[in-house]
């Protein structure tokens, strides 16, 4: 069992972690942010996607002790404190972006990384960069059309050519 | 997955130590490792991790032109600072998915050596040289077999460097589901000939196509591989593609890559 000590959401946290701990299981289980989703724990489906130091990782394929010292950020952090829901949140809500919900924190994790890289990406650049994020329900479509819009473009032009 | 100690050295020098130790096995960006582990198809006492060794980590140019990549430089480091050889930087940016890239390495992806990595036909195909903790290993000599590499136990793969080619690409076929290789071909026009490396279709895993090789020096096109065969006895087959297939598709990608190559 070894101490480890980081920065989440803003906030210092620590525990005990033992080697195999995955960082999605000490945000979950230790820290109780039971926002990052674990969908199939084969790193296939993105619904754990935080990001760590800046970049987005699908935290049930690190370890917890690989994040010791690091800064990292999870849905919870997304909306501000009294609640109001970020440009990428309101922007799945408003366009339908999710039905079941469960793939939606990767999804927003991942977006969030895409806009911080690309402020306007293209239709195909954001379905190119989704590739590693699976949703079950929607198709895709409305997901597309909701970081079209939290990236501040026209979705009426999407689909157009 | 079974427990283990983890430790995090930084410095080559004391990664070696640690490795030393029985039982422990190395962990680069562990995006192969870590479902090994949770399927329990390893159980090392202790993982060895070589994410916070400054001297492994990133891109510079040599004295003799190569490209020489730290062997802990990420995938997503890899596609956005490897200009230098733009066959390589995309190869890399193509690898997995980008939370993948942001976290598998260059070294842990040669020690592994998948049958169907990209890495794989990149050094191959590059003539890259593979730097150790304790020598330089020429890649024709390193890739021994599926998921067999000439490393020794507890060596590490600290850094690979790369000739930079006149032009090349990578062309991939991926397997719809896993969106690893099916087929994935490099190849990269050198001054002196044409290297081409096949990755995803043998059962030896990656390998030279030598009669391609020899047609493209001739002639850097995609008319010069017509009638080129690859025996399909050695090919892997299983139920996304026969051997046959696999053979067949070897040069219908190769073609394309040469098309594409720049």
């Amino acid at each position: 069992m070894a101490q480890v000590t980081m920065t989440v959401n803003g906030k210092a946290a620590s525990g005990t972690v033992e080697g195999r701990t995955l960082l999605s299981s000490f945000l979950r289980e230790t820290l109780d942010l039971t926002g990052t989703h674990v969908g199939c724990d084969t790193s296939q489906c993105g619904a754990c996607v935080v990001h760590v130091d800046g970049v987005a990782v699908k935290s049930c394929t690190m370890l917890a002790a690989e994040a010791d010292g690091a800064d990292v950020a999870t849905i919870e952090g997304q909306a501000a404190p009294d609640g109001t829901l970020n440009t990428i949140q309101q922007a799945f809500q408003d366009h339908h972006g999710l039905q079941c919900g469960f793939c939606t924190p990767g999804m927003v994790m991942t977006t969030a990384a895409l806009l911080k890289d690309n402020p306007k990406p293209s239709e195909q650049e954001i379905r190119v960069h989704l590739e590693g994020n699976i949703c079950r329900c929607t198709g895709y479509h409305n997901i597309i059309k909701a970081i079209y819009a939290a990236s501040g473009q026209d979705v009426a032009a999407l689909g157009a050519d | 997955m079974y427990n283990f100690e983890f430790e995090k050295p930084s410095s080559i020098a004391d990664a070696v130590a640690a490795l030393g130790g029985d039982e422990a096995q190395a962990l680069g960006g562990g995006q192969t490792l870590i479902p090994t582990l949770k399927q329990r198809l390893a159980s090392p006492t202790t993982l060895v991790s070589l994410s916070n060794i400054p001297e492994m980590q990133g891109i510079c140019t040599g004295d003799d032109g190569a490209l020489c990549i730290g062997g802990a430089t990420t995938h997503g480091a890899v596609a956005s600072g490897a200009g230098a050889y733009p066959g390589l930087a995309a190869l890399a940016g193509h690898i997995g998915d980008p939370a993948v890239r942001n976290r598998g390495t260059i070294g842990g992806s040669l020690a592994n050596n998948d049958p169907s990595a990209c890495y794989p036909a990149a050094a191959l195909a590059s003539g890259a040289t593979l730097v150790t903790n304790t020598r330089e290993i020429a890649s024709d000599d390193y890739f021994v077999g599926m998921f067999e590499t000439a490393l020794e136990e507890g060596e590490i793969v600290t850094e690979v460097r790369f000739p930079i080619p006149q032009a090349s690409h990578y062309e991939k076929f991926v397997q719809p589901a896993s969106r690893f290789a099916l087929v994935g071909v490099m190849v990269a026009k050198f001054a002196d000939g044409v290297r081409v490396a096949i990755t995803g279709a043998s059962e030896e895993g990656v390998f030279r196509w030598a009669e391609a090789e020899t047609a493209l020096s001739v002639n850097f096109s995609p008319d010069a591989l017509d009638g080129l065969t690859l025996d399909a006895d050695n090919m892997i087959g299983d139920l996304h593609g026969s051997k046959e297939y696999r053979a067949h598709l070897c040069g219908v990608i190769a073609k394309r890559a040469v098309a594409k190559a720049a």
